[in-house]
């Protein structure tokens, strides 16, 4: 039974993560058909900013607390600044052309900024991990959590639920609907596309970010972070449907039970259990879990 | 870049006499050094391509470095092939010569199978009465090389200790959660690890804001490189070592204390223990291609190679003896302490410092580290 309340916790604890790391990357895609690579970049570059402005912040002797509005800080100067440079420099020379050369695109972009990341930073890692523990620990029978990895959960939940109210309830979010089912269809009816890509597209730099910056206090940061988290987050917005924010939802959940399950009950299977189910349900079902097969227009 | 700035600060001492005695001579066999430097962090195929480059259109004289098993793997064959003189510095697995037999290819440090055997004497020494010894590693060579040695010789020294809960994760995976509470729950007497780096520094964050070093003893096999970063976050009380006797526990001997303080003043940090295998890598191609220079004239890669065989020589803070698999694998006495830090001083420290001989935590020559864990330690001279 303390095995199964573990592989809850720990599954929604890094189904939350997920969730945050991959939201902004499925956004971009549903609107923009762009499947930008150089979100891990976004990530990494949020990590370090706020590993950087956390370490200066205690060398200061400043409020403890205060270092955590500084994460929410670093994602989004970090968010804001890159996002414009992509969008505005790249990414706006890039609309209508197959996917496949925007993914290379920002593919390059992302091995450019690897290297930006290192000429800035340089070889060694970077831990900042004073908010980490800052929280506290909650103990629920046997588990006993650390209050950090629950504030994740509520980050994620209120990242997941702004996102699903702004694109249903809003008025703004219908434009942006109406963008995604049919581009030419709503710029036909006056809708301003570029502008909706625009903000779209800076919403899901600060989400890439933040996924970075929150996540910078549990880890040491060091080279190749985006790397890594690139590949999880494909395999989140895979599971879940390109596109779809509930099915990315659903796929940090079952992907983060998956693994949960597996490094409590089957440990050698931690390193292939999230792409086991990536196979499987690409196998059952090509789209994704709750993504839609898309008609080709001729 | 600890090993780019370690090979510098030697070879810059070579070219200008200044190294401390006897190897003050000025060059390398009469000639100056020059280096051509090479990144090592894009993958296997790229490295065998960067190799061929250097042996065929710059033309050095000799290839030192790498720190990646996979790298050192995969460039070995194509040494003997262009027939280069190659000097591993790191590359931890013992398999490169357990299972080859390499003309051109030296490696300078020690394999891992000492700092397993090493930890396992240290542990059964403090604690005799461990009962459960658990792993987390990575999911490649080093990481399953690593828990095998620690596992093998725990239970060869103390046959009744049972192994549970073996976790092997993902290179750079940062997420360690569920691995943690899976201990947690298992509860074992000690947790191996022989995590480096930001793995390492991740997993020792993760593991103090939950406790688990409170109840659970913790080796870690690769872990004094994060100790100058993680400060007091590293919990009091962890058995650490550093890849054999460097940075910390390197001998305060004339070379040692040379390349520690040249390295603090330039880099203002403790030397890693890449950046000595490194230095030493560098200092045996010096001492070895000097010996096989005759009359000034410039020895062939072979000589160089027939130089070094069964050479034991002085190098940063231990003594090195090229005394495996026919004179290409060295060996070194291993160190290994309990971490401690000091708050007065703000600085961290590693007291109960034991050194073990070469003897005592390597295989005999032409021994495979697993037969020799599995037999008893036939041979090990412990005195």
């Amino acid at each position: 039974m303390a095995t199964l309340a573990f592989i809850v916790a720990d599954g929604i604890i890094y189904a939350s993560w997920l969730l945050i790391v991959a939201v902004g990357m499925t956004l971009v895609y549903g609107v923009m058909r762009v499947l930008n690579v150089a979100h891990g970049s976004l990530y990494a570059l949020g990590a370090y900013t706020a590993a950087t402005m956390v370490g200066a912040w205690f060398q200061r002797g400043y409020a403890p607390l205060g270092s955590l509005a500084l994460l929410l800080a670093a994602a989004l100067v970090v968010g804001l600044v890159m996002g414009l440079i992509l969008e505005l420099g790249l990414l706006r020379f890039l609309h209508g052309r197959d996917e496949v050369v925007v993914v290379l695109a920002t593919y390059a972009t992302f091995l450019i900024l690897e290297d930006v990341i290192q000429l800035i930073w340089g070889v060694e890692a970077r831990p900042a991990p004073q908010p980490y523990s800052l929280l506290g620990t909650t103990s629920v029978g046997p588990l006993l959590l650390n209050n950090y990895d629950l504030a994740l959960i509520a980050l994620a939940l209120l990242i997941g639920g702004l996102s699903w109210w702004g694109l249903t309830r809003t008025i703004s979010g219908k434009l942006l609907l109406a963008v995604i089912f049919d581009r030419e269809m709503a710029e036909a009816c006056g809708i301003n596309v570029r502008r909706v890509f625009l903000v779209t597209f800076l919403i899901g730099s600060v989400l890439g970010a933040l996924g970075g910056a929150s996540t910078a206090p549990m880890i040491s940061v060091s080279r190749g972070l985006g790397v890594d988290v690139i590949v999880l987050a494909f395999a989140v917005v895979v599971v879940g449907g390109l596109g779809s924010i509930p099915g990315a939802l659903l796929g940090a959940t079952v992907i983060g039970l998956s693994r949960a399950a597996a490094v409590h009950l089957l440990p050698q299977a931690e390193v292939f259990a999230i792409y086991l189910i990536m196979t499987l349900v690409l196998i059952v079902r090509p789209y994704g879990l709750l993504g839609h097969e898309r008609l080709r227009k001729v | 870049m600890p090993a780019k700035n370690g090979a510098e600060i030697v070879a810059e001492a070579i070219n200008n006499g200044t190294l401390p005695t006897p190897y003050n001579t000025k060059g390398v066999a009469g000639r100056s050094l020059e280096l051509v430097v090479v990144d090592e962090s894009t993958g296997t195929a790229k490295q065998v391509t960067e190799f061929r480059a250097l042996a065929e259109r710059r033309e050095v004289d000799a290839v030192v470095g790498y720190l990646v098993a996979g790298s050192c793997l995969a460039v070995a064959p194509v040494a003997d092939e262009l027939k280069m003189l190659t000097f591993f510095s790191t590359c931890s697995t013992p398999r490169i010569f357990e299972e080859n037999d390499f003309k051109y290819v030296y490696r300078t440090s020690a394999h891992l199978t000492p700092d397993g055997v090493t930890a396992a004497r240290y542990l059964l020494k403090r604690m005799p009465n461990v009962k459960t010894i658990a792993g987390l590693n990575w999911n490649m060579a080093y990481g399953q090389d690593a828990w095998r040695d620690f596992r093998m010789s725990v239970q060869a020294l103390k046959p009744d200790v049972e192994a549970i809960n073996e976790q092997f994760t993902t290179f750079g995976g940062g997420q360690y959660g569920a691995e943690i509470s899976a201990l947690l729950t298992k509860r074992p007497t000690v947790l191996h690890t022989a995590f480096a780096g930001g793995d390492f520094e991740a997993f020792v964050v993760q593991m103090t804001a939950r406790g688990l070093h409170q109840n659970i003893q913790m080796v870690m096999t690769a872990g004094a490189g994060s100790m100058f970063r993680l400060l007091d976050k590293l919990p009091d009380g962890a058995i650490i070592e550093d890849r054999g006797p460097y940075s910390v526990f390197a001998r305060p001997t004339p070379l040692g204390n040379w390349f520690r303080t040249t390295y603090e003043q330039r880099h203002g940090i403790t030397p890693p223990y890449t950046a000595y295998h490194m230095g030493q890598a560098v200092l045996a191609f010096k001492i070895a291609a000097d010996k096989a220079s005759k009359g000034g004239a410039k020895p062939a890669p072979e000589e160089i190679g027939r130089a070094l065989e069964q050479l034991k020589f002085d190098a940063f803070g231990t003594t090195v003896h090229m005394s495996r698999s026919r004179g290409h694998q060295a060996v070194t006495e291993s160190a290994i302490g309990v971490y401690k830090f000091d708050k007065a001083k703000n600085a961290p420290t590693v007291v109960d410092v034991t050194y073990y001989p070469a003897d005592c935590v390597n295989p005999p020559d032409g021994m495979k580290g697993e037969a020799w864990i599995k037999g008893g330690f036939k041979g090990a001279r412990c005195d």
